[in-house]
């Protein structure tokens, strides 16, 4: 069987793709990777399918063993990485030969990394997804013992690299107004801008409240609404006056008033931000966040055309033969989209 | 009962879609609005719309605004808005009515007793009443599948209680703001247990993984603990004894 073994799990891995769509009406959020440009960073580095499942890590990974010759990719947040004790570099595609052990330890920056491998893993879909949603009951953390199945690849080349797009340590988050935007005087609505927030410790994939010195931003205008559609990104305002922003497992519906949505495109720095990071919130008019969801988007589409060889220390190469370096490489001109 | 003074809204949620608000209330007739507004606008097949859902007062359109003008869609939906009155709209076809037998009071939901006295009620009086009322499924949310039903005569707008009972099971009926919830899994709330029944309301892996939908009508029966019980011991699909007929 093709596969992955799990010799040793983190505390917190569980399987993501990019989520379920369509059963919003029905209670249930689209789920999926935290970080969905990692997804597709990982499905460029190994010119595949990013619809395809991978190995969400949050804070640290674990132990794991080639069932048979992979290819794997490692994206998102920078992890220490070994293939049978000798280090190999984040945001790149690697060889692992069949009984080679990968190990895969705590963060260096940024919460969620993301392992791939060519092919995907192979697990049943459930609801037309593979991605883990714990709240749901839909799958569960990834154990040790287990081994992971993994499709089949049709891609050859490793030894790439793709150099991300600066994300892990927090900053400026650009948020749109949302529906109950301009029921927050101007005042709180400006107040928020300027405020410097810290990630909080108590986050989750369903939201990570943000922390910060002073007054909260709750608006008695805004307190008593009638439970309304929520989206990932959303801000909520609770009745404190702390703010949340809502992940990927947010629930479908809420109570408490929204100060703004994060675009999109920013969510992976949401994600990321480490406990503790500064963050700000910057509004965009709904048009110019369009534009800037627009390139972002038409940039995610590009990052096939974006993978390049790495460049190896010699010293660090124990297997030169090992990696195909040339046949099958990438460019912008071939689709990316090698159907696992 | 409808609130004349409230002119439907059509906002944008982020850039993930459009929500037309028909109340600022939740109100039975705003409610009626939107799973009707939101049925006429689906049978239209618009391309961009990736899907879409109500809420207890809203239709929400899912559009991805990176691709598809707000204003324009806006202006389209302010269209179909202004051909009816959707507050009086007849709801879609092709919904379900739900039979789903439940105990109410004693040790399976204990909390029958207190949620009568908040209403005024005596406990059989309560128990009538939950077993009368023809609800509807005003919204799915808060757990996959999980509806929200209305809705209760007045006498049912009792609050949420303040503190949090830990852990109520999956299957309960809980009762606050004239409506009731059947919750899809062990939750803890502020609304009181009133009822229990052995119905899931998520069932994964089956054909049928959300038994409800909006706009669903819903009544439950009455069964004693031990017919409950009964029931429980041959439920693998997760039904609960329900009974499930199309309304014409």
């Amino acid at each position: 069987m093709r596969g992955l073994v799990v010799i040793k799990a983190g505390p917190a891995i569980a399987l993501q793709d990019l989520g379920r769509p369509g059963y919003l009406a029905m209670g249930l959020t689209r789920g999926g990777a935290a970080d969905v440009r990692a997804v597709h960073e990982g499905a460029a580095l190994l010119s595949q399918d990013p619809h395809l499942a991978v190995v969400e890590m949050a804070g640290t990974g674990g132990t794991f063993e080639a069932a048979e010759n992979l290819r794997v990719a490692l994206t998102g947040a920078v992890m220490t990485a070994q293939v049978d004790g000798s280090a190999v570099g984040w945001n790149a595609s690697h060889a692992l030969p069949k009984g080679a052990r990968l190990t895969i330890g705590p963060t260096r920056s940024g919460t969620y990394g993301y392992l791939h491998v060519g092919g995907g893993f192979q697990t049943d879909p459930v609801l037309g997804a593979r991605a883990t949603h714990l709240s749901c009951g839909l799958g569960a953390l990834i154990k040790t013992g287990e081994t992971l199945p993994v499709g089949t690849d049709k891609g050859k080349t490793v030894g790439m690299t793709l150099g991300p797009e600066p994300r892990l340590d927090g900053g400026t988050v650009r948020i749109v107004p949302s529906m109950q935007t301009s029921d927050f005087d101007e005042e709180i609505r400006h107040r928020f801008e300027e405020t410097e927030f810290r990630r909080d410790p108590r986050a989750n994939r369903q939201g990570i409240r943000m922390d910060s010195e002073g007054e909260g931003f709750s608006n008695s205008k805004a307190l008593s609404i009638v439970s309304e559609v929520i989206v990932p990104g959303d801000i909520q305002i609770t009745g404190d006056g702390t703010p949340f922003v809502l992940m990927a497992e947010c629930q479908t519906t809420g109570g408490y008033p929204r100060i703004g949505t994060v675009l999109p495109c920013d969510m992976p720095r949401v994600a990321q931000a480490p406990a503790g990071a500064a963050l700000r919130f910057a509004y965009v008019t709904l048009q110019e966040g369009a534009a800037i969801e627009a390139r972002a988007k038409a940039g995610l589409r590009a990052l096939p055309g974006l993978v390049t060889p790495l460049v190896r220390d010699p010293a660090m190469m124990q297997d030169l033969l090992g990696f195909q370096l040339v046949s099958g490489a990438v460019s912008a001109m071939h689709s990316p989209l090698d159907e696992g | 009962m409808q609130d004349a003074s409230f002119l439907p809204k059509i906002r944008s949620v982020g850039l993930n879609g459009l929500l037309v608000t028909f109340g600022d209330k939740a109100t039975d007739a705003a409610n009626r609005a939107a799973i009707a507004f939101r049925s006429a606008v689906d049978g239209q097949n618009w391309p961009e719309i990736a899907e879409s859902s109500s809420t207890l007062v809203s239709a929400f359109f899912r559009v991805n605004l990176s691709e598809h003008r707000f204003d324009d869609l806006k202006a389209r939906l302010s269209e179909i808005l202004e051909t009816q009155d959707w507050s009086a709209a007849t709801l879609p076809t092709g919904r379900a009515l739900w039979t789903i037998p439940a105990v109410f009071g004693g040790p399976r939901a204990p909390q029958l007793a207190e949620a009568a006295e908040a209403a005024g009620l005596g406990v059989t009086e309560a128990e009538t009443a939950l077993t009368a009322a023809r609800l509807r499924v005003l919204t799915l949310g808060f757990a996959p599948g999980q509806p929200y039903l209305g809705t209760m005569g007045e006498a049912w707008n009792i609050p949420r209680q303040v503190g949090l009972t830990p852990n109520v099971p999956a299957g309960a009926l809980v009762a606050a703001v004239r409506q009731i919830c059947l919750f899809t899994k062990d939750t803890p709330t502020g609304w009181r247990h009133v009822g229990q029944s052995a119905f899931a309301c998520f069932r994964p892996r089956s054909d049928t993984p959300f038994p409800l939908a909006p706009g669903d009508e819903v009544r439950f029966i009455s069964v004693t603990a031990q017919e409950l019980a009964g029931i429980e011991t041959h439920n693998r699909d997760g039904n609960g004894g329900a009974l499930r007929e199309v309304l014409g």
